[in-house]
């Protein structure tokens, strides 16, 4: 990953360096032809990983008539596919609704999950173990076990086709609440008792202390939240009958299904469904490192 | 003490309302809904799904026997089988070319980890593009068709081909995941391992099977963990791609296809749904433990 | 300003008992040292003046106020860890004002308090920085700075030494006493190195396994030890504690320090050398008392003179005046 660097900070960088090549001065296999041979090999795997991709922007980009014609050559562009796609896909609809979605349930689950890590954390409670189990456990249930009961649930509060039917059911999780905890708990413990000599009751511990050091494990549980709902995919089609509240997911389904003679079209739709995800990961990547690590190397 | 019984009094307090949201969430939308799936799981409900009633635990047993069961749970193992250890070598693969200090080497990395970027759904559409029965892209590329006539007829459409085409989408999807989380694997090994390995005269591959892949335990455990959960918990792509067709032999019908698709036979009946869904569950819960069990023993946990 | 009276204090862990019994009587303006080995009770202690642990028994004084029910930032107390525990995402300044940002003081006397905290400990010029960018002695001062802002009655201190290296360790202890003369507060200082006990306190309280062997000055607690476990503790090498019968008649226990043991060929000690140290200043020679194998003594004696070898047989004599008498059972001072 690319990593900013940092002003001054020189040990930092030699250390990132270090770390971007693990077996490189080892092997001396950045020199001469060996250098070409690898960068050959990382070019043929790119064009690999990315032809689905490629093929997509082409097609989208095609005038709707000749997008099967040579598939795979850059002739003409035309934008005027995307805006069908646009306009006739509802997609600024589904865009925002997957958006609205997808903030809530980030803020939400951030914020359930900083408050019960802190409570397992730094607070003294009975049956605080057999609680801690019970939230472990839930991380073993698989969604499409509850999915039969929540959809009558969702549907006896009358949240079919709502964002509170879309969002509730994952405003809290037990991943985030264990990967904040596990943060909490690296905190040197001196430091809550020093904050309470210095007058410092648990809410002003939370928001002094505990929260602005664990911040950047916040921002990788925020982007792991956003990008989960996001891609909700079984979920939205489920509880979503009315068209107007179909996220992008469900949405693309929608598109393919009226359109699958239209190729074209669809991966317009898909390219723009495809656009906004993309530019948050570019700019948050180094969170999304940590998020989706987060369950590895170290338990 | 007195003020330590204060204390803990309003500690507890404080948990209780510190806990509240979660539990709440947790309970009523994974707690509930778990208890009371279990409990449907043994209703028998009429073909409309309506009108269901306590009929012993039978329908369990039920299920379990019935073919329909057996097709897409085996469709399901298949489909794990094709995704799980081709992703995690592509990943491991990508993540050791990419390994390197070479100018350029983060572009390359972006790269590599963006398909984590495309959602299930868009991810689908692409190769649904390009693999479609008729009007699919790559059909229409001559030398293609010459070499695989049966891109022509379309690979999602014959029995014998979906499931594996499924499962390329599904493992080009994860790629990205795989990649990332295999990179930062590799990044936490010790230097001075490989170093010591290369002292002893290890050659790269030596040291590839010696140090990387061993000291990659935890890291791919994890990884293998979450690919096989993603391959049994498969819908999207069945959804997008072929609908768990071609029928009638339902060659990509998966066990989430089974209970949710657009074309499962049990689609209106929350018992059944329910039943299956449990013995899902415990599928899953099985293939957890044999898998951290398996991989305990061979494991090196880097201290 | 205020003294600490602590009272029958007692504190267990579930079934261990961490404290036992301890009652101290720490005079306003004291620098009191609670000494001892790792685990003794003596941090415990200090937590329960700061507040931070509820004795199970007993009572905790300061000044006139009985505190077992007074939350820490009532007490009139302040505490500097071990670990230093800095706010790592606050600046030096914002972690001295801390305290007061708490209390609800305004910004300005805040900002003037903490400036004036930093000058009197040389931090001025490191005000603007995170504690990350500071050397571990600068920390240390913050921290202290972070105690002092408050201006504490008592203040608490938790080895707040031992992770600096040997050199700046001996340049703080000459400042924290002129600290302690300046501020004319009440310092209770925890620690387990006997040179800060005896370089830095007005007085001394030694533990031991829960248990106050003794409280005093450190010339007190040096000359006069009144346990076995306290004139083993203090002074390097310890106090040799030996049988009474090899040296004078009666069934105690005799001690006698290394410096007041002398090499003579008419002593009456007859001992064999096991081993001998140079420090460059003066010779440790630890040797075996014959006839009474298992007893092992050291003795300190200066580099001019002939100095034994390995292997010798040597006579020690102890200094008349200067021998402990232990009771064998209790280790008590008879």
């Amino acid at each position: 990953m690319p990593r900013k660097r940092e002003p001054g900070a020189e040990p930092k960088r030699r250390f990132s360096k270090r770390e971007q090549g693990t077996i490189a001065s080892i092997d001396s296999a950045g020199r001469g032809w060996r250098k070409v041979g690898r960068y050959t090999l990382l070019l043929i795997v790119t064009f690999v990983v990315l032809f689905p991709v490629y093929a997509t922007v082409l097609a989208a980009l095609k005038p709707g008539n000749q997008v099967l014609q040579h598939p795979f050559v850059p002739e003409h562009f035309t934008t005027d596919v995307l805006r069908t796609a646009w306009s006739q896909g509802n997609l600024g609809r589904y865009l925002l609704n997957s958006f609205v979605v997808a903030v809530i349930v980030t803020v939400a689950q951030v914020v359930t999950a900083v408050m019960s890590a802190y409570a397992f954390a730094f607070l003294r409670f009975p049956l605080k173990a057999l609680i801690f189990a019970v939230f472990l456990a839930t991380l073993l249930v698989p969604f499409e076990v509850t999915l039969v009961v929540n959809r009558r649930t969702v549907d006896s509060l009358g949240w079919l086709n709502s964002f509170q039917g879309l969002a509730v059911p994952f405003l809290a999780t037990a991943f985030g609440t264990f990967l904040i905890r596990q943060t909490f708990l690296q905190l040197p413990k001196d430091l809550r008792e020093a904050a309470r000599m210095d007058g410092l009751g648990h809410w002003g511990f939370l928001r002094e202390v505990a929260v602005p050091l664990v911040r950047p494990t916040m921002g990788a549980l925020a982007l792991f939240a956003f990008l989960s709902s996001w891609n909700q995919y079984l979920w939205p089609r489920l509880i979503t009958t009315e068209e107007n509240m179909n996220t992008v997911q469900s949405g693309l389904k929608l598109l393919a299904t009226a359109d699958v003679d239209k190729p074209n079209l669809v991966m317009a739709g898909t390219l723009i469904a495809a656009v906004p995800v993309f530019a948050v990961l570019m700019i948050f990547q180094r969170q999304l490192v940590r998020g989706l690590t987060a369950g590895a190397v170290k338990g | 003490m007195a003020l330590a019984r204060r204390t803990r009094r309003k500690e507890t307090g404080l948990a209780a309302l510190m806990l509240a949201p979660s539990l709440v969430v947790l309970g009523l939308f994974v707690l509930y809904p778990l208890g009371k799936a279990i409990w449907l799981g043994h209703q028998r409900c009429n073909s409309q799904g309506k009108a269901c009633k306590s009929n012993g635990w039978d329908q369990y047993t039920d299920v379990l026997r019935s073919p329909e069961f057996h097709h897409a749970l085996i469709v399901t193992a298949k489909f794990a089988l094709l995704t799980v250890p081709l992703g995690l070598v592509l990943g491991v693969g990508l993540a050791v070319l990419a390994d390197r200090y070479l100018k350029g080497i983060g572009i390359f990395r972006t790269i590599f980890s963006s398909t984590v970027a495309t959602s299930i759904a868009v991810a689908s559409l692409m190769w649904l593009f390009l693999l479609q029965p008729s009007t699919g892209a790559l059909a229409r590329v001559g030398w293609i068709t010459r070499l695989f006539p049966v891109i022509k007829t379309g690979l999602l459409n014959d029995k014998g081909t979906a499931l594996t085409a499924v499962a390329m989408s599904s493992v080009w999807a994860n790629l990205g995941f795989t990649f990332i989380v295999v990179t930062a694997g590799l990044q936490s090994i010790p230097r001075d391992l490989y170093e010591s390995a290369f002292v002893d005269g290890a050659g790269g591959w030596r040291r590839f099977t010696n140090v990387t892949i061993p000291m990659l335990g935890p890291t791919l455990l994890f990884a293998s963990v979450v690919l096989v959960s993603r391959a049994f918990q498969a819908y999207g792509e069945v959804d997008l791609l072929t609908d768990g067709g071609p029928q009638p032999q339902g060659s990509t019908t998966t066990l989430t296809y089974l209970i949710y698709g657009n074309e499962s036979t049990i689609r209106n009946n929350d018992g059944l749904q329910a039943t299956t869904a449990v013995l899902l569950f415990v599928v899953l819960l099985v293939l957890s433990a044999v898998q951290f069990r398996s991989f305990d023993k061979r494991v090196h946990y880097a201290s | 300003m205020a003294g600490v009276r602590l009272i029958g204090i007692t504190k267990r862990f579930g079934g261990t008992t961490a404290v036992d019994g301890v009652s101290i009587d720490i005079a306003d303006r004291d620098f009191m040292i609670l000494l001892g080995p790792s685990g003794c009770g003596k941090s415990t202690l200090l937590r329960m003046i700061a507040g931070l642990e509820d004795p199970t028994e007993g009572e905790v004084w300061i000044g006139d106020r009985k505190v077992n029910d007074i939350e820490p930032k009532e007490r009139d107390v302040a505490m500097v860890f071990q670990s230093y525990a800095l706010y790592p995402h606050k600046t030096v300044q914002a972690n001295i004002e801390f305290p007061l940002k708490v209390r609800g003081d305004a910004k300005k006397t805040r900002e003037m308090a903490a400036r004036e905290a930093a000058d009197m400990l040389g931090l001025t010029e490191y005000l603007g920085r995170k504690p990350g960018q500071l050397s571990g002695g600068q920390r240390q001062r913050v921290a202290l700075a972070r105690a002092i802002v408050r201006q504490p009655a008592v203040f608490c201190m938790d080895e707040p030494l031992s992770n600096l290296d040997a050199k700046l360790r001996g340049e703080t202890r000459a400042e924290l006493v002129a600290l302690h003369h300046r501020l004319g507060s009440t310092f209770v200082y925890v620690t387990h190195d006997q040179v800060e006990a005896m370089t830095m306190g007005t007085r001394i309280a030694v533990m031991n396994q829960g248990v106050l062997q003794q409280v005093g000055t450190p010339q007190e607690v040096y000359d006069k030890p009144s346990t076995t476990f306290v004139a083993t503790f203090l002074g390097t090498p310890p106090m040799n504690i030996f049988p009474a019968g090899s040296l004078e008649p009666g069934n105690h226990l005799v001690g006698v320090r290394p410096e007041h043991l002398t090499i003579d060929e008419n002593g009456r000690l007859a001992a064999r050398v096991l081993l001998v140290e140079q420090l460059g200043h003066e010779v440790h020679v630890t040797c075996t008392v014959i006839g009474h194998s298992e007893t092992r003594i050291v003795v300190r004696t200066p580099t001019e003179g002939t100095i034994p070898r390995e292997g010798d047989e040597i006579h020690v004599e102890a200094w008349a005046h200067r021998r402990h008498h232990f009771d064998p059972q209790t280790g008590r001072r008879i």
